[in-house]
């Protein structure tokens, strides 16, 4: 194993979409348990440098392996088709139509309530986006329109992040 | 095992040097104590006899009240006898210093019995043995808890496990392990206070599943959410407000009392401690009963008025509401519902407060857990990282994988800011981002660290200001500079710039704004503090000593253990640097601190490819072979 082995590999997982998140999460575990600096407290400068290195690289691994999107994306890179969202930004209508239909129930949603129902919307969109990228990556070993899926989910992630800064500003 | 023999003579040379009563006895139980830094009061733990509990002063009492009074003469008092001073002499003596850690003068909302002073970097107060850091003021309480650990021991402390609220920024971790350093403590970590406490109360329960930490203190507060599965802490997110706490219910009471017919409108500094301190007394009286007759007499003008509970809650409602937003934010940020959450445990003396813990009830719709001391269980969770840190094994084995509560990031055109690290990513963290240059020719690029949620600059906390020089001159966009940001297992961020063509490096630890430089951490215990009465080039040369031996016992352990993965070449390396380390160790008691120091390095420069090669081995064997679900 080495520092710039692939995120699956580090983790022991096939190289796939489809991932279980419970068992990322206990590999995760088990290998902090190994790296962490806290077990090298003891220990000299060098140990301590090494865990630093081993627990911030298990670390970003994690954040990759744990979240859809950002697994996917890892993925469509790792078979030669990078997302580049800011070289690709050209967008099937009808995904910008409901871009522009959201934005707009979000300049007028001026309550809690009006918040979360926009954010179930984007909620049941985002489902069905990881629905097509498991059939894409997975099955159709089709990196390229996978990556087109992950600038439109990015998009609706972006969206909701807007969403949910709303809602703290309401309720704070 | 055939080249086994070769090594021998090396391997004999090693154990030359683990001669008994040469290096210290691995088995030796080694000193590390957790201390709560508190607002209002501050508590110091051990873990003895394999229990952890909270270390008495000489009357008995585990309670420091974290109050500083400086005296005629150049004499201190610090807790019970500052406290009893406190309406006498409000001026010299400086309560919930705590408040002031980390902060300037334009962010001190609320207003204090004493004065404060404007300084670069953090406030100051002024009293009459001069102006005091709030890092000098913290390590006078940190200093009085070492001696007490040391006093119980009867031994030096072999390191500390500081707790800082969870919600503490950079700047406010910086100045607490600053306070630290100050007080003569080896810090071997700072840990969050709801971590700290999810230790002792897990440990305690056996438990396991997803927690809420709810703990309101003297003057912050945190909501933490962590899933606790065997001996694994996790935070899952955290959330709070580190001006928020106990305090500010008291000012809400004095402000109501104030509001009272005949009421002085303005106070003299005694009379405003002394509305300060009944305030606080009819609040707490108000968690044993249902009312409070009170008798103030201020500036001469004297009051009498009855408090109940129902106009405590009134008074202190938005306060209260405040919190439960945060635990609102937090739980949307940890992607859970309220129903997620198998328990709530109470932390802080303010959930004592009845009307606290019925909001807190009402809105999880279950019973809070309050069968731990919610003053104690903090420095006891402390405790039990501080014992493992030190190194002293048995017992289960601790994980604690915390976030960064709050979101860092740098300026980019316009005073926006460029989000980095978002908020709640685990720790030991390293993130990256490209920028470029914006005019042709550009050589050098300013770069301003910030803290926060916010998107415009001017509403985050400055943390740092640095520059990137030596840029080759390119056309603009043509540069690709590297900025990663490297927060460590404290939380504490260090910054590198690096432009990927021309290899040009910059580099910072972030501190300036608003920690202190070494230096100054020099010149204050040379100025006034209680330690300096030491020989510093002696301290200087203890430390080097303790450290010298700590790596020769770490690598020692590490040989027995591992040193098949070396050639003999390595080995007869590592040995040559221990036997040097070990001559300037022991042969030259006369030695200085650079040179062991230097000694030292050396070791930890020859193992370092070394204990690389161990982390590979200790990696492979986490998931191999292993049934995962049983880890």
């Amino acid at each position: 194993m080495k520092l710039q082995s692939t995120d699956f590999e580090l983790f022991e997982l096939p190289a796939r979409f489809a991932q279980d998140r419970a068992d990322i999460d206990l590999r995760w575990k088990a290998l902090q348990k190994q790296a962490h600096p806290d077990r090298f407290a003891a220990e000299g400068a060098a140990a301590q440098r090494v865990a630093m290195q081993w627990s911030v690289r298990i670390n970003e691994a994690y954040q990759r392996l744990k979240d859809p999107l950002k697994r996917a994306s890892y993925l469509c890179e790792l078979s030669g088709a990078p997302i580049r969202a800011h070289e690709n930004t050209a967008m099937p209508a009808d995904f910008l139509m409901q871009q522009m239909a959201w934005r707009e129930s979000l300049e007028e949603a001026d309550t809690a309530q009006a918040l979360e129902t926009l954010l179930e919307d984007t909620s049941s969109a985002r489902s069905a986006a990881l629905a097509d990228l498991a059939q894409l990556l997975d099955v159709q070993l089709d990196p390229v329109a996978a990556a087109q899926v992950v600038r439109r989910l990015m998009f609706v992630e972006r969206f909701a992040h807007e969403v949910e800064e709303r809602l703290d500003r309401i309720s704070a | 095992m055939s080249g086994w023999r070769r090594f021998i003579p090396h391997r004999m040379a090693l154990l030359q040097i683990s001669e008994p009563g040469q290096t210290p006895d691995p088995h030796q139980r080694r000193i590390g104590v957790g201390i709560d830094l508190g607002t209002t009061h501050s508590l110091v733990a051990a873990v003895r006899h394999g229990v952890a509990e909270c270390l008495p002063d000489e009357q008995g009492r585990v309670v420091l009240p974290s109050v500083v009074r400086y005296m005629e003469g150049g004499g201190r008092q610090i807790g019970f006898d500052a406290l009893a001073a406190q309406v006498q002499d409000p001026l010299n003596t400086i309560a919930s210093v705590k408040r002031l850690m980390g902060r300037g003068l334009a962010d001190m909302q609320v207003e204090l019995p004493y004065d404060l002073v404007d300084q670069p970097g953090m406030v100051a107060v002024r009293t009459r043995a001069g102006d005091k850091s709030p890092v000098e003021v913290s390590a006078e309480i940190l200093a009085t808890l070492r001696y007490r650990a040391e006093d119980s021991f009867n031994a030096d402390i072999d390191g500390a496990v500081i707790t800082v609220p969870a919600y503490f920024d950079e700047a406010q971790r910086q100045a607490t392990k600053d306070a630290a350093t100050l007080a003569g403590l080896n810090v071997l970590r700072l840990i969050n206070e709801p971590t700290a406490a999810a230790i002792a109360y897990g440990l305690d329960h056996q438990s396991e599943g997803v927690f809420a930490v709810y703990d309101l203190g003297g003057g912050t507060f945190d909501i933490s959410i962590l899933r606790l599965t065997r001996g694994v802490f996790e935070v899952v997110a955290t959330g709070g407000d580190s001006a928020l706490g106990g305090d500010d219910y008291d000012r809400a009471v004095a402000d109501w009392l104030l509001g009272q017919a005949g009421a002085p409108q303005s106070l003299s500094p005694s009379a405003r401690a002394e509305l300060l301190r009944q305030a606080r007394q009819a609040k707490e009286a108000l968690s044993s009963q249902d009312s409070v007759d009170l008798t103030l007499s201020l500036d001469g003008v004297e009051i009498k008025t009855r408090l109940d509970r129902a106009t405590l809650a009134h008074v202190s409602a938005a306060l209260t509401a405040k919190t439960l937003a945060a635990v609102r934010r937090v739980l949307r940020d940890a992607r859970l519902d309220k129903g997620d959450i198998q328990g709530v445990v109470m932390v802080g003396g303010s959930t004592r407060m009845p009307l606290v813990l019925g909001a807190v009830r009402e809105f999880f719709g279950q019973e809070p857990l309050t069968n731990l001391n919610p003053d104690e269980v903090v420095a006891l969770g402390a405790a039990l990282s501080a014992n493992q840190l030190v190194g002293n094994r048995g017992g289960e084995e601790l994980l604690l994988l915390d976030v960064i509560p709050l979101s860092l990031g740098i300026e980019t055109m316009g005073g926006l800011v460029e989000r980095i690290v978002p908020r709640n990513q685990t720790i030991p963290t390293a993130m990256a981002q490209d920028f470029t240059t914006y005019k042709d020719g550009q050589t050098a690029l300013a770069l301003h660290v910030v803290q926060g949620e916010r998107d415009l600059v001017a509403d985050c906390r400055s943390l740092a200001r640095f520059e990137l020089r030596g840029i080759p001159p390119m056309a603009a966009g043509a540069a690709r500079i590297r900025v990663t940001f490297t927060v460590d297992a404290d939380g504490l961020l260090t910054v590198a710039a690096r432009e990927q063509g021309s290899g040009v490096e910059a580099h910072i630890d972030v501190k300036p704004s608003y920690g202190l430089a070494d230096e100054e951490i020099a010149r204050m215990l040379q100025d006034s503090f209680s330690t300096a009465q030491q020989d510093m080039q002696a301290r200087a040369l203890a430390e080097a000593q303790v450290d010298a031996d700590r790596m020769l016992l770490a690598t020692q352990s590490a040989l027995d253990l591992d040193s098949d993965l070396l050639t003999p070449d390595e080995l007869q390396h590592i040995s040559a640097l221990m036997a040097a380390l070990h001559h300037t160790r022991q042969a030259d008691q006369s030695a200085d601190a650079a040179t062991l120091e230097a000694a030292t390095q050396a070791l930890a420069h020859g193992t370092e490819a070394f204990a690389a090669m161990r982390m590979n081995k200790g990696i492979q064997q986490a998931l191999a072979g292993k049934n995962i679900a049983t880890i």
